[in-house]
């Protein structure tokens, strides 16, 4: 970015400064360790000059916010225009326990809903399954049928809150659940807005709530593009995730990797469905971690979507500006929250939450700072969702777009994200794709390595993680934990019993026998869906109808 | 040196957790033990099963769902049934210390939450191992 001329003068200069003031100053004070890393153990400099970012073309690699290559944000005003959405996935118990607290979150100035789901309900059992003993209501709340989902939504107008459900193997049986409940309310398809996460690649590789093998389940996702480009065409159709394949520990440049990779195998199944990739491509979003080395972070969002806006342009020939856009969500990490003085995960969360705005997250979930005990209490909850409106109102850092860029330091590792994840992105194509390279254990393994390297280094305290290995303190004080009331499993069981009495079972029957059929066929899916939940047929029955016919995954497993 | 410790490691319940299931994994095994890891969506049946035909010497479950009070005895009690009295069964994940000493009292002899050095679970089971 400087000419040749300027550019031969700073370096001479650097080498003076380097050799002579350095030099001079490190024999009288060694620094504090002989290399230093970022939070992914990437090596880091002890100066970025221009030299580091002399190789960049501002307009080729920068561009304008709103512009390709998206690397200073998708939208050109950003935060000036409207904050991102604050968005605390929650979910516990009942739906009508639920309910109570996504009215308490809406009235807390929360702007968007973030449904947490149960295992059971995750993995398409029913709460009277064997397999859901002890899991009922526990992680998220229990959905075993339509009646459910309207209580969940009681109150809640579907026309003017857009929702995402954390919701993977059975995402189609959720939206479809969600489509009639907002029928019921009188709301049409074409006005609902929100997400599901539908993500089944990464359940693979690090989050677990998988069912059926990766082929049908790529049909059933590509089912879902298909059907909500034409009939629910606000409604984001996938949340690709890094955020899980983080927390599993992979490093910063590794999570651009492999989601981008699961991306791409995304649109790849998609057009060899037939679809137009402009089609489906503008609704496809993203969701990142947000761990404590702000600027690696920060680096890391922007290398994303430089490098996701490359490859749709350049691999896909994708045309429409929206199918170019990387739009993200980013939750704030789990994995950094310590059980130890909890109180310091509201420092942790601050300093998350600053690394998602200033990378330009269009939608942010911050922790809570018990979540390394247990679920959160209300009283966590708020502080977390303040965290968020104490950065987006006082902090400043939204009053202009993008503020980090031209950071010698920041470029750089921007620069140095995206190569090391388009060399990954490079082997995961020589293994066939990402769901080869995830049969093959490639994926996890290498994030095994990286989780285990960390782990060591806290170990041998070449990492501090303040108090857990260095500050600790004689921890007296009883925290207020969260309980989920254990009759719940008892009061689902239930619920489905009066279900199954009261609706007309005939109906159930044939239309989940029109599924089954539909299921053997190329057919898409989503509409012999949405009839079988509107009959109240359960979500494990609907489930286990696809089961019959799809088999189920199974899980390759290397240490 | 006698035969090396045989460890099962074990995912009961729904979650898909693994991470600090693999993380011990491998310091077990770079401890010197033989570890067997079960994988994911294990069935407290399962598991003994898994103990049974692996004789292993201690079985190291973990779970992060909040599911440990209901899954963690069970495993101890089938393998009561089974009349194995000399295997140490341990428990790691999101555990409130409110349910530890039930846990305990189970027959979970040790339960290690978030952050425990790997160091200190190797130790533990040097310690309390039963089988000679």
């Amino acid at each position: 970015m400087y000419d040749e001329k300027k550019l031969e003068q700073i370096k001479s200069s650097f080498v003076d400064w380097d050799e002579n003031k350095v030099g001079k100053q490190l024999s009288k004070n060694p620094e504090r360790k002989e290399t230093f890393t970022t939070g992914s153990d990437k090596k880091v400099e002890r100066l970025y000059t221009p030299i580091d970012t002399a190789e960049m073309d501002y307009e080729r690699d920068l561009g304008y916010p709103g512009e390709y290559p998206y690397t200073r944000g998708v939208q050109p005003t950003m935060y000036r225009g409207r904050f991102w959405t604050m968005r605390q996935y929650a979910g516990f118990a009942t739906a009508e326990e639920s309910n109570k607290r996504y009215k308490y979150l809406l009235e807390q100035g929360q702007t968007g809903l973030s449904v947490a789901f149960d295992l059971p309900t995750q993995i398409g059992y029913d709460s009277d399954h064997g397999l859901s003993e002890g899991e009922v209501g526990k992680v998220g709340v229990a959905i075993d049928s339509l009646r459910d989902m309207e209580i969940l939504f009681d109150g809640i107008p579907l026309d003017k809150v857009s929702t995402s459900m954390t919701i993977n193997a059975p995402a189609s049986v959720l939206l479809a659940m969600y489509i009639a409940v907002a029928e019921k309310q009188g709301v049409s398809p074409d006005q609902l807005r929100g997400t599901i996460q539908n993500d089944i690649l990464k359940e693979y590789i690090a989050r677990g709530t998988y069912i059926f093998p990766v082929e049908e389940s790529m049909r059933l996702i590509t089912n879902i593009f298909e059907y909500c480009s034409k009939e629910v065409p606000k409604w984001n159709t996938i949340s690709i995730s890094g955020y899980h394949i983080r927390e599993a520990g992979s490093t910063a440049a590794q999570e651009v990797a492999f989601t981008l990779a699961d991306g791409i195998a995304y649109v790849d199944a998609a057009i060899k469905a037939g679809l137009d990739v402009d089609d489906f491509a503008p609704r496809l979003s993203f969701f990142f971690n947000a761990h404590n080395d702000l600027l690696e972070e920060v680096s890391k969002y922007r290398a994303a979507r430089r490098l996701w806006a490359r490859i749709m342009k350049e691999r896909f020939g994708a045309k429409k500006e929206k199918s170019l856009q990387l739009k993200f969500h980013t939750q704030t990490a789990g994995s950094t929250l310590t059980a130890q003085q909890p109180d310091n995960n509201i420092v942790r969360v601050a300093i998350q939450t600053l690394a998602a705005v200033l990378g330009g997250t269009q939608s942010l979930h911050t922790n809570s700072r018990d979540e390394a005990l247990a679920l959160p209490t209300e009283d966590s909850v708020r502080i977390a969702l303040r965290t968020q409106q104490i950065v987006a109102h006082e902090s400043g850092v939204t009053e202009t777009v993008d503020p980090l860029a031209g950071s010698y330091y920041i470029e750089s590792l921007t620069n140095d994200i995206e190569k090391e994840a388009m060399d990954y992105i490079e082997k995961i194509d020589n293994l066939g794709g990402a769901p080869k390279a995830i049969e093959k254990g490639f994926i996890q393994k290498e994030i095994q390595n990286s989780a285990y390297k960390y782990q060591m280094q806290v170990e041998e305290q070449e990492r501090i993680v303040v108090g857990v290995n260095k500050f600790r303190i004689e921890e007296k004080d009883k925290k207020e934990l969260l309980k989920v009331d254990p009759h719940v499993e008892l009061l689902q069981k239930k619920k489905i019993e009066k279900l199954k009495s009261t609706r007309d079972n005939e109906k159930v029957e044939e239309a989940l026998e029109v599924l089954k059929a539909k299921a053997e066929t190329d057919e898409n899916l989503m509409p012999f869906i949405i009839d079988a939940v509107k009959e109240y047929a359960t979500l494990g029955e609907v489930c286990g109808v696809l089961r019959e016919v799809f088999g189920e995954y199974e899980q390759s497993v290397i240490l | 040196m006698d035969k090396p410790i045989r460890v099962l490691v074990a995912k009961p319940g729904l979650d898909g957790h693994d991470r600090g299931a693999k993380v011990i994994a491998r310091a077990l095994r770079d401890a010197g033990m033989e570890v067997i890891y079960t994988g994911l969506r294990q069935t407290p049946e399962q598991i003994v099963a898994a103990a049974v035909q692996e004789d292993v010497d201690v079985v190291a479950m973990s779970i992060l769902s909040g599911a440990h009070n209901h899954l963690f005895p069970k495993v101890v009690r089938l393998l009561r049934e089974e009349g194995i009295e000399d295997v140490l069964v341990l428990g790691g994940g999101v555990i409130p210390e409110d349910d530890i000493p039930g846990l305990v009292e189970a027959g979970v002899e040790g339960i290690f939450t978030p952050g425990t050095p790997t160091k200190e679970v190797i130790a533990f089971i040097k310690e309390n191992i039963k089988k000679k």
